[in-house]
């Protein structure tokens, strides 16, 4: 997991490695500091001339600058390499996404997705900045500080053999004890913030039923136990504090009472009253990097979550496999289904396709009608290769989808998704998607020939009106049309649409499949319908039910073949017949 | 909001107040304790410097001697006494930091319930003007800044603030002279701190601009992912995607600079600052220069030692205390936006008629019972008279005249007039904005009419407590909303009393039985995420089933089977018109064979009713519904 992250560096491992660089020269110059700070003040003590202080001040002084230096230093680069480790990071997990197959799309939600590249991201970032700054810093600083002590103050040192440990063993305990209540409970606080978002969004539905009072009394036993278990892992942190205070006020009475024993005893030779205080220090800064060690621990396993699911994204192979030498042209506009079964996931126990044989030739129109879930969707999503089939072979243009390129295969294969969006930017801009370099005339083309020249126009700002994030500010049916727009720049050799009429009125769509019939007769046309208005001219009528086709002609054919076809036929005209002139 | 400080200080002041009012309100006691238990440590935190001058003095005089027992003799004292101010300190910090974890947590549920009880309280209109990412934020980011608030800056600014006087006062008591090179010391960290943490503020606020610009894109492209991937839009999307991302980088990284470069700075500053003391105080001793103090001392080595701890030890402070400055501004803000929540004004419900179970005694006259009886009767008090009367529930509702506007001056609905008798099927249909759904929000009261009158079982629906009123109408809506928690409970939400029988009898009316039965776990099967791994249908029948369980005699389908598709709608038609037998019902629909069978179709067009009649005769008389039939107009 940490290779998938450390690759992420890329470009900015010079300023990773300078912060390192800078953070090591700092720690160097922090732990020199005291020393010299205890020869400034024995000078002051031995009372020496101002001329006898002044090169160890200005030492000190000159250390500090550069303690300056290196720790802006490594503060500026530790920034641009975090920064730039997360751009890293966010880019390549929107890389992946976009080369996710629809089999890929289908196992994330959209808001896990988001959250991923938003605040998983930015936790993980947290975290790198942390470890190259502070997991250097602390342990470095630990060590260096020790030694330091250890030969200023000899066997006052010894004071670190009992204080170290025992801080050592009481931060662990706690991190361990508290680390897994913690996890737990976060999670569940999670679900308790997952559980009010539910609630406000079904408020209708809460008020609508008065239960008011049941969701209250609800929430307040999720939030109550959370807190009870929260106040139980905090508790345990809260003796963190504590602890490191009662290392510190040891090594102060110790350091002090042996302190003095040693230079009463020995006259000031073996230490003096400046290096005193400087193990003072020393003490400080030891136990302070281990505090800090503590804290990265602690960070690390709060981020960790959020590592792990960066990372199942990253890993995430795209389902799709691509021929070496792929074929780039689509002949024509012929699809031929040769014993395709098909099923979304390995472990799904229904086929959602089974045994299908379609032979659909070039250029003609082929209307699909069934209820919802039957397969008639997935039927069409095999053509472009949205999914592979799991048995038997789907060809456009007489050949195998699979030994397509994939970007000619859908060049050539339009395709109208039933749940289909807009993107925030003009008309035109999302017109474009078809063809980048569609000219303005052949863009207004596509519209008139999906009824949407008309209300383009109407708008004030015709085909530059802003369309909102989501395409909020178009009704449903002006919505469809502009997507039927959009696969028609492609100028698709076939073109599916899968139920994207449904919220546009029965003369328009008429006038719709009219134009079609008239301006791109060469061009294959699947229709999935609801109303059965929507594919009684077509070539080919199939029904689908349960998976399978159960039913395929024309409309007059399957009247009088198909029975679900005649009583969806029958169910949608009832009662409007005898009214109708 | 951080670039100007004092002004949203002043601002959030009433805020912050209000958070520490309910802090300590809820904990009159152990709070204050806390808080005296904090002041006490970090006093005893700063008299060791008094201890270490003490000490130092005493070596200073044995030190030419050799005499340890003698110096042992005269250390002993104030080693046991700083012992034992350090045993007490540990005591009081255990004491301190477990009554702070006990009480953040216990302050946090309270405050949580309150904002989730006081928003259960809130009329609709609340939910529908505002966004719910912003509501949930109160739940996420506010709540949090309030922890922090109580949890850390308020002891950290407790303990600092403490900290720096008591330094102070030992500095002036040894030295006025190096305490004021030490000021000045501090005004110049205060000048850097103040550049550099202002061009971070600026930086970081406009950082929060550039996530929200890339979160929204990633939102926008993987929500129409599969769109992107048929026209093989991915290169392009990447491309996009790195502009944004790249504009993330460069204010993160210049915010992330600005925030790590003063930390260094400041410290460093500080260890000049120490250098300079020392050096400064090495000439005064040199010098012999006269040492002006509390304490009388003269100026010398045992004092300048000390003295340079305690520097440290008040810089340290004074940056801890500008750094919570700068986390209280942002808690003010946070407990400002919760604040706004829980001031909301609840829903007002002058009620008084409520619905009560009813049985009918031998002289036929409805009297009132505590169990449930399956006759529910309106008991209306009657102030003037002293009586109650009680009218049995049938779900006759009549609008007369009524209008009503969302916004003041944009008026939704005129002149409504709708008589439904019990056991009617009533239906609207119209195009998207015409008043249909708000039709139905006035029945229930979640808006309240602006003029006329509707009344349910002749009684003026403003009399009937809300709560009953709602229980008497079953609504299900477009937009279904299941709960986290097994499809049983999910039915049951209808009515909680509900048996399993009763449960599954109303899926067998909704038509839900059948598919729920070859769920993995049938009826114990748990929905997660407003039940995610159902289709739309699917999740419209289950509100059926909800509403069926509830029985109400008035139900309101607002566009209740738009996702089943046709075929399956035949099929559920027959067990949605046993649910309707018997009951008032409100239908809204797109698809006009769902209301076709109605007793009486109203036709609504910019919040007035154009048409009204039988499917019959409103086909004959060739008007706006017969265009909508033959489907010569569109509907949104």
């Amino acid at each position: 997991m940490i290779k998938t992250f450390v690759k992420c560096i890329r470009e900015y491992k010079l300023p990773t490695i300078l912060t390192l660089v800078f953070i090591i020269a700092e720690v160097f110059i922090e732990v020199l500091i005291p020393t010299y700070t205890a020869r400034l003040v024995n000078g002051v003590q031995a009372s020496a001339p101002i001329a006898e202080l002044l090169p160890a001040g200005l030492t000190l002084v000159a250390m500090a600058i550069v303690s300056l230096l290196c720790g802006g230093g490594a503060g500026y680069t530790g920034a641009k390499a975090s920064a730039g480790f997360a751009k890293n990071v966010r880019h390549d997990v929107f890389e992946r996404i976009q080369h996710f197959s629809f089999q890929n799309i289908d196992k994330f939600s959209t808001a896990s997705l988001v959250t991923r590249l938003t605040t998983d991201i930015s936790n993980v970032q947290m975290a790198f900045m942390m470890s190259i700054r502070i997991a250097v810093r602390a342990p470095l600083m630990f060590v260096f500080s020790i030694v330091m002590a250890y030969r200023m103050g000899g066997s006052l040192a010894a004071t670190f053999l009992v204080v170290v440990p025992v801080l050592i063993v009481g931060l662990l305990l706690i991190a361990r004890k508290a680390m897994p209540a913690f996890r737990s409970v976060f999670r569940r606080y999670d679900r308790m913030n997952e559980s009010v978002e539910e609630n406000v969004r079904a408020m209708r539905v809460v008020k609508g039923f008065a239960r008011e009072d049941y969701e209250k009394e609800k929430f307040g036993k999720a939030s109550g136990s959370i807190a009870k278990d929260f106040t139980k892992a905090e508790r345990i942190v809260a003796l963190n504090n504590p602890l490191m205070t009662l290392c510190m006020n040891f090594n102060m009475v110790f350091v002090l009472m042996v302190g003095a024993k040693l230079i009463v005893t020995s006259r000031g030779t073996l230490i003096n009253v400046g290096e005193i205080s400087a193990m003072l220090t020393y003490g400080m800064q030891i136990l302070m990097s281990l505090m800090m060690i503590s804290m990265i621990y602690v960070m690390m396993t709060i981020s960790y979550e959020s590592m792990k699911r960066i990372v199942e994204v990253l890993v995430e192979k795209p389902s799709l496999k691509m021929k070496d030498e792929p074929i780039t042209e689509v002949r024509d506009g012929s699809v031929e289904f040769t014993d395709v079964s098909f099923k979304y996931s390995e472990s799904a126990e229904k086929y959602a396709l089974e045994d299908v044989n379609l032979h659909i030739p070039s250029g003609s129109t082929v209307g699909i009608i069934g209820g919802t879930g039957v397969g008639k969707s997935t039927l069409v999503q095999l053509i472009p290769r949205l999914y592979d089939t799991t048995e038997g072979s789907v060809k456009v243009g007489g050949v195998d989808v699979r030994d397509y390129d994939i970007e000619a295969l859908r060049g050539a294969v339009s395709m109208v998704l039933q749940k289909n969006e807009l993107f925030s930017g003009t008309i035109r801009e999302n017109l474009r998607w078809g063809d980048p370099d569609a000219t303005d005339e052949e863009i207004e083309q596509a519209c008139r020939l999906a009824q949407a020249d008309e209300f383009i126009r109407s708008f004030p700002d015709g085909y530059d009106t802003h369309i909102e994030q989501g395409g909020t500010n178009v009704s449903g049916g002006q919505k469809q049309r502009l997507c039927i727009a959009r696969a028609l720049l492609k100028k698709p050799k076939i073109l599916i649409l899968d139920d994207s009429t449904s919220a546009v009125d029965t003369r328009t769509d008429a006038l719709i499949r009219a134009g079609f019939r008239e301006y791109i007769p060469e061009t294959t046309k699947i229709i999935i319908a609801q109303r059965v208005a929507s594919v009684e001219d077509a070539d080919l009528i199939l029904v689908m039910d349960n998976g399978r086709i159960v039913g395929r002609g024309t409309h007059a054919e399957l009247m009088r073949s198909s029975e679900i076809y005649r009583e969806v036929y029958e169910q949608q005209t009832n009662g409007g017949d005898e009214d109708e002139e | 909001m951080k670039s100007k400080r004092g002004e949203s200080l002043k601002e959030n002041f009433g805020a912050i107040a209000w958070t520490l009012k309910k802090f300590f309100g809820y904990y009159p006691v152990l709070g204050p304790l806390a808080m005296l238990c904090i002041l006490f440590s970090a006093i005893v935190a700063a008299i060791p410097a008094v201890f270490i001058q003490k000490v130092l003095a005493v070596i200073e005089t044995f030190v030419a001697s050799g005499d340890w027992s003698a110096a042992r003799q005269a250390l002993l004292p104030y080693i046991f006494t700083l012992i034992g101010l350090y045993a007490v300190s540990i005591c009081s910090l255990t004491l301190e930091t477990q009554l702070m974890a006990i009480m953040t947590q216990g302050f946090l549920d309270k405050m949580r319930r309150e904002m989730f009880n006081g928003m259960q309280d809130l009329p609709i209109r609340y939910f529908d003007s505002h966004k719910h990412g912003d509501i949930m934020s109160f739940y996420t980011n506010d709540i949090d800044t309030m922890r922090q608030l109580v949890s850390g800056s308020l002891p950290a600014f407790i303990r600092s603030g403490a900290i720096v006087i008591a330094v102070l006062a030992i500095m002036i008591y040894y030295s006025v002279w190096m305490t004021l090179v030490l000021l000045l010391g501090v005004v110049a960290m205060f000048y850097v701190s103040k550049v550099v943490g202002g061009g971070s503020a600026k930086y970081f606020m406009q950082q929060q601009k550039a996530v929200g610009a890339m979160e929204g894109f990633a939102q926008e492209t993987m929500n129409g992912q599969k769109v992107v991937k048929v026209f093989c839009h991915e290169q392009k999307s990447i491309e996009d995607f790195d502009k944004v991302n790249g504009e993330l980088y460069e204010v993160g990284f210049r915010a992330h600079a600005f925030a790590s470069v003063l930390g260094p700075i400041i410290a460093n500053i500080g260890n000049i600052l120490y250098v300079t003391l020392a050096l400064v105080g090495g000439v005064f001793i040199l010098m012999k220069v006269p040492n002006v103090s509390l304490s009388g001392l003269a100026l010398d080595v045992t004092i300048l030692v000390p003295f340079l701890n305690m520097a440290r030890q008040f810089t340290g402070n004074i940056n801890q205390l500008s750094q919570q400055i700068n986390s209280i501004v942002m808690a003010g803000a946070g407990a400002q936006r919760v604040l706004s929540l829980v001031n909301e004004p609840p829903e007002e419900d002058n009620g008084y008629v409520t619905l009560v179970n009813v049985e009918t005694d031998e002289k036929g006259e409805l009297r009132e019972v505590e169990q449930h009886t399956g006759h529910w009767a309106w008991r209306h008090p009657h102030q003037a008279e002293g009586t109650i009367t009680y009218t049995p529930l049938r779900g006759d509702v009549r609008m007369v005249d009524v209008d009503f506007a969302y916004e003041e001056g944009k008026p939704v609905l005129h002149d409504i007039s709708v008589y439904a008798e019990p056991g009617q099927k009533v239906a609207f249909v119209g195009a998207t904005g015409a008043g249909k759904t708000t039709i139905t929000n006035l029945i229930n009261r979640f808006y309240d009419i602006a003029d006329g009158k509707i009344r349910y079982d002749g009684i003026n629906i403003n009399k009937i407590k809300k709560d009953d009123l709602r229980r008497s109408l079953g609504i299900v809506l477009q937009e279904t909303n299941l709960f986290t928690g097994t499809v049983m409970e999910n039915i049951r939400y209808g009515r909680l009393d509900a048996s399993d029988e009763e449960c599954e009898e109303a899926a067998r009316l909704a038509g839900a039985d059948d598919f729920i039965r070859r769920l993995p776990q049938g009826y114990q099967t748990e929905l997660q995420n407003n039940g995610a791994n159902l289709s739309q249908g699917q999740r419209q029948l289950l509100a059926i089933a909800r509403a069926a369980v509830a029985d109400p005699p008035v139900m309101i389908l607002d566009e209740a089977t738009s996702s089943i598709d046709t075929r399956t709608e035949a099929i559920v038609q027959r067990g949605m018109d046993k649910l309707m037998e018997g009951r008032t019902v409100f239908v809204i629909a797109h698809r006009l064979s769902t209301v076709m069978n109605s007793d009486v179709i109203m036709v609504l067009d910019h919040g007035r009713i154009i048409e009204r009649g039988s499917h019959e005769k409103l086909i004959a008389e060739r008007g706006t519904y017969y265009q909508l039939y033959t489907g010569a107009f569109e509907l949104e």
